[in-house]
């Protein structure tokens, strides 16, 4: 039998604040910071301590509720979850619960393969039930036969995004993560910084027959902490539930850990040792009001966001859906390609080609995050000109980008260093093109005996020996007057 | 006459006067302490080295005339669930016997700004679960009238210090009744304020959403002056009052007669149970009352008999939360020989916590529980609500009520301990003021068998100047606040 997958994410994405969700303490890179750096009696639960509400915090949520087209409630609840663990210092976290800032929302999301119910193709909408606010917990970690807690992390602010059973496979999965990914960027509200556990995901996972409208039992798998465990572990989980239905046995409703290194789901604990978390509204906090005119505010002051920005780059830019999805991927990118364009002459698509090409591909090899993309984009816009002006040849310009990229430096003084500019004089190319027939006489035969596409070839030997600086075109021309010469 | 027989007002005289340092001051309330205290036991802890350190300071400011408020160099203690920075803060509890806080409560950060000197932390029921002292961790507080009886509680240690003579004022906290129930047992005036008058940053929680911090003295006005002191917005409590305070002691000076005051007398306060010798003494109060011009008009709290199960259903879940970060991971008692994290856990709570806590914890993890919820906690709030309507109606023909404060005079040790239910029932006039969050003041009016009565006065929020005006003059005609105990020459 043929088996489709049922699954929810739950999505817990650190705000961007200066401060901690309630007490003023500085929220510090949890990774690097020397451990309890950044306590006070509040964030580490001393008796006695309260918490006030951080109000960037609940604004950013706002930004993010608006975002994802959600209803934000102008009543809202903060509520205690109860539970014990070294990690949570007060015994219970502060979060939402029945009344939570925000409910109703939907992402929009495209993938490459998709099964779709109907034959539907396209984009498909992902309805988020809700967004709200809690704190997080601090880090355990555990050597020598001891138990290290580092409250760094602990109250610092996060937004949990829920959404409906909506997602159908692990790659719809992966695009609605990295989609959720790059609007949280683009509202700046959350670094996105997978590796230092910004984004954390969390994947109910069922599956039924296909077709079937039923809901079967379903497992919560925890600690998903980057696309790729995200893939792998829905995977691993959508091919086990598929495998024990096969066998005809029944799926336990638990909670599952993902290992890493062996990319599989285990069990953390079932159904009968599930947390009774006792919620009940948080007595310290009042319940949180907002002024509508404030959420006005705050919505006019949404930038764009990648889906609007897609559509207007390929009206505005005549780019192709893919490129401009490409270029929208990152708003730091899409303003970094709108910077170029302004400031060059050349077309817009050409700056695309550029971007998605070479540029893309330093970005990736050295590491550089696209926010601190160490070209300004003047020179890049001056470099891409030089090549459509034909000043350097389309390779030269692939020299030059990588050296800015390396050492910096403006194009000009990179192709005057390097001696790069093009040359159309027809005196010099001659000279070089009639070396490199006279060099390759067997080349020469085989073009004579009708293989034309050994110009090629003989194309990159000029290029090669004048390093690139040979405009090609004139080259080209050369090449075949020289060749054709000999035939006579 | 001996400092300790002084009120804050007449101290403070002294003090200006330069007819007794600080520092001396504070060394014959040590002194008594020692002598005294071994038979009240009203404290936990005595902070002799820093007092007398605070005290030279305030002598300094004295001499300096500088930044003197009517406190500088007053002494005072304050009940043992008041964060102080660097000294032991207990609840009376042995998971917290050795636990010092590194920070003050915001209450205690400002009596310190005016000079006011910490003589230690009183005694109470563990967390503030009890009405007799009896549930303390350490030991029981006695009654300075009578040291057979309970001195109430839960503050009942900053009640017997004010009656003995051992501190000149303190500061209790009241969640339901655990300032006005001790200073109607030991004859001394408490005042519950306004919920989120004084700020709760620093009080190391029972209930949340009830907990109050006030003043305990020997008259209105000296509760008036420590007020000022400690009441006003804190942004460090979000359930704090943004309102102002009001200049108490100023206005009291001020006061001659309560004409215009219409005062309700609650019917459902007057019932089968109250102690007849109470009833009249509450009565003559109340006449004494309406000669200072004040109208009587009986009035009804339709919804009074539920307040005690509604305030104990919402105090056993909040607590039982409240109560979960004492795990043995950060501090206070920790029992490490064990071998693993959930042993460290339920050791740690087994040894640390006292029965009446741990049934309480028990009570309210139940009430929370999945499925319980609604019929529990859900129905209690929504019984609070009727509560706090009754008196929101009550007060819109009346301007301040006055009931007793507890059925009966200061029961004996070990009368009650052994039945809980009995214990909460001394509760019954006291917890609907905390349901709904309003200031209500205790001033004693009369004594029976030895034993102090008091009168309770309750007002709509934020009406503590009222009330305490109505203190103010009638202790001004009356003598029940400087009666004292036997103890008192000792």
């Amino acid at each position: 039998m043929k088996y489709e997958p049922v699954i929810g994410l739950e999505v817990h994405a650190e705000l961007l604040t200066k401060s901690k969700m309630f007490c003023g303490c500085e929220v510090v890179d949890s990774i690097t910071a020397k451990p309890n750096r950044t306590i006070c009696p509040t964030c580490t639960g001393q008796p006695g301590a309260l918490p006030v509400l951080n109000r960037k915090a609940v604004e950013l949520a706002v930004r993010v509720g608006l975002a994802l087209e959600c209803e934000i409630h102008t009543e809202s609840i903060f509520a205690r979850k109860n539970y014990f663990y070294p990690d949570l210092p007060k015994g219970y976290q502060i979060s939402q619960y029945d009344q939570p800032l925000a409910t109703d929302g939907k992402i929009r999301i495209e993938t490459e393969v998709s099964p779709r119910r109907h034959g539907d193709a396209g984009p498909k909408d992902v309805r988020i039930r809700r967004v709200h606010l809690e704190e997080d917990t601090g880090k355990l970690s555990h050597a020598d036969g001891y138990s290290f807690i580092d409250y760094n992390r602990s109250g610092v602010p996060l937004l949990e995004i829920v959404t409906e059973p909506d997602l159908s496979s692990p790659e719809e999965v992966k695009a609605y993560a990295s989609k959720l990914r790059a609007i949280l960027r683009y509202l700046d509200v959350n670094s996105g910084d997978m590796e230092k556990g910004v984004i954390r995901f969390e994947a109910n996972v069922s599956v039924r027959a296909a077709g079937s409208d039923q809901f079967n039992t379903r497992t919560e798998i925890k600690n998903l902490n980057s696309f790729r465990a995200l893939t792998l572990g829905t995977e691993y989980e959508i091919k086990r539930q598929s495998e024990i239905y096969e066998r005809g046995g029944t799926v336990e409703q638990e909670t599952l850990g993902f290992n890493d290194a062996t990319g599989k789901t285990y069990s953390q604990r079932g159904k009968e040792s599930a947390h009774d978390y006792r919620y009940f509204p948080e007595p310290d906090i009042p319940p949180l009001v907002l002024e509508q005119s404030w959420i006005d505010s705050i919505r006019a002051s949404l930038p764009e966001l990648p889906e609007a920005k897609t559509s207007r780059f390929i009206e505005q830019y005549e780019l192709k859906p893919q490129e401009a999805r490409l270029l929208t991927s990152e708003k730091a990118l899409a303003d970094y390609f709108e910077g170029v364009v302004s400031k060059s002459k050349s077309p817009a698509k050409t700056v695309s080609s550029w971007i998605a090409g070479e540029f893309m591909r330093y970005l990736n090899d050295l590491s550089i995050d696209v926010t601190n993309i160490p070209l300004p984009a003047e020179d890049f816009a001056k470099l891409i000109d030089m090549v459509t002006d034909k000043t350097i040849s389309g390779n030269s310009g692939k020299v030059v980008l990588g050296e800015m990229f390396r050492n910096g430096g403006k194009a000009e003084e990179i192709v005057k260093a390097k001696n790069l500019a093009q040359v159309s004089d027809a005196g010099f190319i001659q000279e070089t093109v009639a070396k490199i027939l006279n060099d390759n006489p067997k080349e020469v035969e085989q073009y004579l005996a009708g293989k034309e596409s050994i110009l090629q070839w003989l194309m990159g030997q000029v290029a090669r020996a004048t390093k690139g600086k040979a405009d090609p075109t004139v080259a080209r021309e050369l090449l075949v007057k020289s060749l054709e010469a000999k035939r006579k | 006459m001996e400092p300790y027989e002084l009120s804050v007002q007449q101290t403070h005289e002294l003090l200006v006067n330069r007819e007794i340092s600080a520092e001396e001051l504070m060394r014959a309330y040590l002194e008594r302490i020692q002598r005294l205290d071994p038979k009240v036991k009203s404290y936990v802890t005595v902070t002799e080295e820093n007092a007398i350190e605070q005290a030279r300071d305030a002598d300094q400011r004295i001499k300096m005339g500088e930044g003197l408020t009517p406190l500088t160099g007053i002494p005072y203690a304050a009940k043992d669930s008041l964060s102080t920075r660097g000294i032991p803060t207990t609840c009376s509890s042995k998971i917290l016997e050795n636990y010092k806080p590194f920070y003050d409560c915001t209450a205690i950060r400002k009596l310190k700004s005016t000079g006011a000197v910490l003589l230690g932390k009183n005694n109470m029921d563990e967390f503030g679960m009890g009405s007799s002292t009896e549930n303390s961790g350490f030991f029981t507080t006695r009654n300075p009238w009578n040291f057979d009886h309970v001195p109430g509680g839960s503050s009942g240690g900053s009640a017997a210090a004010v009656a003995a003579g051992l501190a000149p004022f303190t500061l209790g906290e009241d969640t339901g009744g655990s300032v006005r129930h001790p200073a109607s047992f030991c004859g001394v005036t408490g005042l519950k304020t306004t919920y989120g008058r004084v700020s709760r940053y620093g009080l190391l929680p029972l209930v949340s959403s009830f907990d109050t911090i006030g003043p305990m003295a020997r008259s209105a006005y000296d509760v008036a002056l420590v007020l000022e002191a400690i009441a006003g917005h804190d942004p460090k409590d979000s359930t704090s009052r943004i309102e102002s305070i009001q200049p108490y002691s100023e206005i009291l000076r001020k006061t001659e007669n309560l004409r215009g005051l219409r005062i309700g007398i609650p019917k459902e306060y007057f019932v089968e149970g109250l102690d007849a010798e109470m009833e009249a003494a509450l009565r003559a109060a109340i006449r004494q009352i309406e000669s200072l011009g004040a109208r009587a008009v009986e009035v009804s709290l339709p919804h009074t008999q539920y307040a005690i199960p509604v305030y104990y259903l919402i105090l056993f879940a909040e607590a039982s939360s409240n109560l979960a970060k004492y795990d043995g991971v950060r501090f206070g008692l920790s029992e490490r020989n064990v071998d693993s994290l959930l042993d460290v856990y339920l050791k740690t709570r087994e040894m640390g916590f006292g029965a009446e806590t741990k049934r309480r914890i028990m009570l309210g993890t139940f009430a929370l529980s999945a499925g319980y919820y609604d019929a529990y906690y859900l129905k209690a709030q929504k019984v609070r609500t009727l509560i706090r309507r009754d008196f929101e109606k009550a007060f819109e023909t009346c301007d301040a009520l006055i009931t007793p404060v507890a059925p009966t005079t200061a029961f004996r040790i070990g009368e009650k301990i052994s039945n809980p239910l009995d214990m909460y029932l001394a509760d019954v006039f006291v917890v609907a003021v905390n349901l709904a969050g309003i200031p209500a003041l205790s001033v004693p009016c009369g004594i029976s068998n030895g034993l102090p009565i008091g009168m309770q006065i309750m007002g709509p929020h934020l009406s503590e100047e009222m009330l305490l005006r109505i203190g103010y003059t009638y202790q001004s005609q009356t003598d029940w606040h400087t009666k004292h105990p036997p103890c008192w020459n000792d």
